[in-house]
């Protein structure tokens, strides 16, 4: 019987580089940044690492496939050393493998590096995905954002919430990642903005305004990984460590059938539910200190409220207007500005929130600190809220 | 005895629709004559419209009266075919799922090509479908830029109680050069209307009608309408006086569709057709370097039938537009700035296309035998979570004529789409299934989820680097807001 991977990890060391538009850094040069600041948190050198992972998930882009790329420019050689690629899931991807081969006892000492060069594309946005040879013959080539407003339909539909009344509240939900960007000194975007700039911008993809999109960015995240043991052995006092990861994965049931109404995402349910078991949550509104999650889009974010049942189904919307995911609320949410703010280097993004979590559990965080924290969630979505990959993972001081 | 001829028939003509004074107000500053008489609205055909994607809708709306079946041969016509190796009615006979033992034709060349398929398939005495589509293209500024329009129609022909049988025809073959457009040029180059009217239409159809009308015994008197199509503002009139015709001249669809190449002859017989009452005798000519006279007798009135539009339905299904610069866009006569995104590389594995094409071509949906399903596309497995039977295990069930709704959507301005913005959503069928679709023709006040939608086949993908065009279904509102 599988005994699951609560505190069988621990984090050693994380790095983030600066998000943003880094024109004068290649990836590479990126992934330095963060792998530099991971080996001195992890007071190891480079030569100790037996096992990695390298979070790339944009080939139109970036250095190319394999791991190749990562390992010649952090230069750790002869090592087992894999490329990761599932869509936006991709950062939390490199953290399960690396958890997974600690917690099997197969290395000491493992990374997870994640890390994407979009402002290299030549324009803002994504660059449209390859979908595949017998997918691009049926399927319509829209952007992301059109993708993830289907959620707006499909919630307002089921909840009878007016276009007016959701629009406002996912601007709050911008609002405040903005607010929460300000003091966040690595973050992309560190201004805040007025809730009527957020409403009044151009149309993306209907009800999603430019202000509902996240940054995108350049950026690296890794982290170095080890048993709690040999964690403390090196000397660390206080030891964050893993209390689950968990993923789900679409097989065609929302795109296919009518068994999904278009106002939540069901990877991310199955996704946390497990979660929450595996770690030994049971009232996540009142257990989970902090929240990163996935706010690719503002309505992501919302849905994601209720689909981690932290908002009842159809509350998530008095929730965010009540502040309840702000800086000072119930359950701060985005408190390094999120996808929105800080930036969405796809590859570096699930580590860049376990690095934010675990900078807020070990009292790093500066200006943002929380008081106290003892628990934090990631929630990090590949894909399209109808198809993709949801990945939960829960960190907590051990 | 059963008789052969006309069994049914159908049409297409592009929804969106420009009023000609928008043309000509654009054109004022160097053709300040361009408007002086300019009524109605012409018909247009959106940027993923082409005379297959219309070929296949007048052919859908023909067939609701006949068994598609039992077609033996399939011909289309055009002047606006996008390939010049690789056969279009091929590509028709797989949207419209005809039986594979089918021949098929595409017929090309001349203004006369509808007519002249429709007159061969007469001939040849077999079941079979012949469908003319065209959607040419005048020059901007040009008096045809406002007289042109889109369309198709489509004749299902076989043995029963015919709409209308052919009892007699004439042709004649003539060098006649009134206009020309090499193999791959965009434009026609016209030579001077009063002697194309003079030495081309008053000339040469008038004694290929008498000619007809002897072998059937009849005068021009004998005639009740006259489907007389012409590019030629007052040739018909001008044909009709030349020969004494006192009856009706069939209608030339100008008021809002304009005139549609090859394919407005049989347009326009279709639309008379619909019309005409048993009895009646209905002369068709085409005319395109030589003359074909068709003289009909119309046959039994027929019953409704359930979801036929017809000329007359497609010319009402109409979506006013605004913008000249649109049109202009949409045939490819102005190059816009599309930005980066528009340079994605679009080049189809004829492979996969292959592979897919039983599922693909003719939008077809398996249903899951053990658990009833509906599911597009068809994978490996079922979709049901508690099924999971094998694809062998599915029925071929295709989504084309199943009633749908759209269950969520976005207007998307980030894509690049050469309408934008692209409307998106996914589709649920009554059926059951679902997938995300595109929907297309929506107008001005946009689309809203619950809106009923109906299918059509459309250009999924332009492959500029490499010229492939590449087909796929997508969903259209029932209708226009």
């Amino acid at each position: 019987m599988a005994s699951g991977i609560k505190d069988k990890v621990a984090i050693l060391g994380m790095g983030c580089s600066r998000f943003g538009e880094r024109w004068d850094m290649s990836e590479g040069a990126l992934m330095a940044e963060a792998f530099d600041e991971a080996l001195a948190d992890a007071s190891i050198g480079r030569e100790s690492i037996e096992a990695a992972w390298f979070g790339s998930a944009m080939d139109p882009v970036n250095v190319g496939n394999s791991a190749i790329p990562a390992s010649t420019a952090l230069r750790l050689d002869g090592i087992a050393f894999s490329r990761m690629e599932n869509m936006c899931a991709t950062g939390t991807e490199t953290l399960r493998a690396a958890t997974y081969a600690v917690a099997s006892g197969a290395v000491d000492f493992a990374l997870a590096i994640g890390a994407e060069k979009l402002k290299d594309t030549g324009y803002g946005g994504l660059p449209p995905p390859f979908k595949g040879t017998f997918n691009d013959m049926w399927l319509p080539m829209n952007s992301a954002p059109a993708g993830f407003a289907q959620l707006a339909s499909g919630y307002r539909a089921k909840y009878g919430v007016s276009k007016d009344e959701l629009k406002r509240a996912i601007g709050h939900v911008s609002w405040k990642s903005h607010q929460n960007g300000v003091l966040s000194p690595k973050a992309h975007l560190r201004k805040a903005v007025s809730m009527e700039t957020i409403l009044n911008a151009p149309m993306i993809a209907e009800p999603l305004g430019l202000f509902d999109c996240c940054g995108v960015s350049d950026g690296a995240a890794c982290a170095i990984v080890t048993t709690p043991e040999i964690a403390r052995a090196l000397g660390k006092k206080d030891v964050v460590t893993i209390k689950a990861i968990q993923l789900s994965i679409s097989s065609g049931i929302e795109t296919t059938t009518n068994a999904w109404d278009g106002s939540y995402v069901r990877n991310t349910r199955a996704a946390a539910k497990r979660a929450y078991v595996e770690a030994g949550i049971t009232k996540p509104r009142e257990q989970v200190s902090l929240m990163e999650v996935h706010d690719c889009f503002s309505i992501t974010e919302l849905v994601t409220m209720e689909d981690l049942f932290v908002s009842r189904d159809g509350g998530a919307v008095r929730d965010v207007l009540d502040g309840f995911y702000d800086r000072d609320g119930g359950v701060p949410c985005q408190i390094d500005g999120g996808l929105k703010c800080f930036g969405h280097p796809i590859g570096a993004s699930g580590l860049r929130m376990a690095y934010e979590v675990y900078q807020q559990l070990l009292g790093r965080a500066g200006p943002r600190q929380l008081a106290s924290p003892s628990i934090g969630l990631t929630h990090n979505l590949g894909g399209v809220p109808f198809q993709g990959i949801a990945a939960v993972s829960i960190l907590g001081l051990s | 005895m059963a008789e052969f001829g006309i069994i049914a028939h159908g049409a297409y003509v592009p929804r969106l629709r420009l009023d000609r004074k928008i043309i000509a107000e654009a054109h004022r500053w160097m053709a300040p004559g361009l408007g002086e008489g300019a009524k109605g609205a012409r018909a247009f055909r959106s940027w993923d419209e082409d005379c297959v994607t219309m070929a296949v809708e007048a052919a859908r709306d023909g067939l609701r009266g006949a068994d598609a079946r039992k077609i033996a041969s399939v011909t289309v016509a055009s002047t606006t075919f996008p390939y010049a190796d690789l056969q279009h009615s091929a590509i028709v006979a797989d949207a419209l799922r005809l039986p594979s033992s089918v021949r098929s034709l595409d017929m090309a060349s001349s203004q006369r090509a509808g007519v002249s398929a429709l007159l061969q398939a007469l001939r040849m005495g077999e079941e079979s479908l012949v469908i003319a589509s065209d959607a040419p293209v005048g020059k901007p500024g040009s008096a045809r830029e406002l007289s042109f329009g889109a369309g198709a129609a489509a004749f299902a022909l076989g043995r029963g109680e015919p709409l209308a049988r052919l009892v007699s025809c004439h042709s004649r073959t003539v060098g006649f050069v009134d206009h020309f457009r090499p193999a791959g040029e965009p434009f026609d180059y016209f030579w001077e209307d009063r002697w194309v009217r003079d030495e081309g239409y008053l000339a040469l159809v008038p004694p290929v009608v008498e000619a007809a009308l002897r072998e059937a015994q009849m005068t021009i008197g004998d005639v009740k309408t006259l489907v007389m199509p012409s590019m030629l503002r007052g040739a018909a009139p001008a044909v009709a006086r030349q020969m004494g015709f006192k009856g009706a001249l069939a209608s030339d669809l100008d008021k809002d569709c304009g005139y549609s190449g090859a394919a407005h002859a049989l347009l326009m017989f279709s639309a008379a057709l619909d019309e005409a009452s048993p009895g009646e005798r209905i002369l068709l000519v085409g005319f395109g370097q030589g003359v074909d006279a068709l003289v009909f007798e119309v046959g039994k009135k027929p019953a409704p039938i359930a979801g036929r539009r017809g000329v007359a339905g497609a010319l009402k299904d109409a979506l006013p537009t605004d913008s000249y610069l649109r049109m202009l866009s949409f045939y490819g006569n102005i190059e816009l700035e599309w930005g980066m995104r528009a340079e994605k590389v679009n080049k189809t594995a004829l492979t996969e296309q292959y592979r897919s094409s039983h599922q693909t071509a003719g939008f077809v949906a398996g249903r899951c035998r053990a658990c009833g399903a509906i599911q597009f596309p068809q994978l490996q497995y079922c979709v049901t979570p508690t099924c999971r039977a094998g694809s062998d295990q599915f029925d071929q069930l295709s989504l084309v004529d199943a009633p749908a709704k759209l269950l969520t959507h976005t207007a998307d301005w980030l894509s690049y789409h050469p309408a934008p913005p692209l409307h998106v959503g996914f589709v649920q069928f009554d059926n059951g299934a679902r997938l995300m679709m595109e929907v297309v023709d929506v107008g001005p006040g946009g689309v809203e989820p619950g809106a009923p939608l109906r299918m059509v086949m459309r250009v999924k993908e332009r492959d500029a680097a490499r010229g492939y065009v590449r087909y796929f279904w997508k969903s259209t509102p029932l209708d226009i807001g």
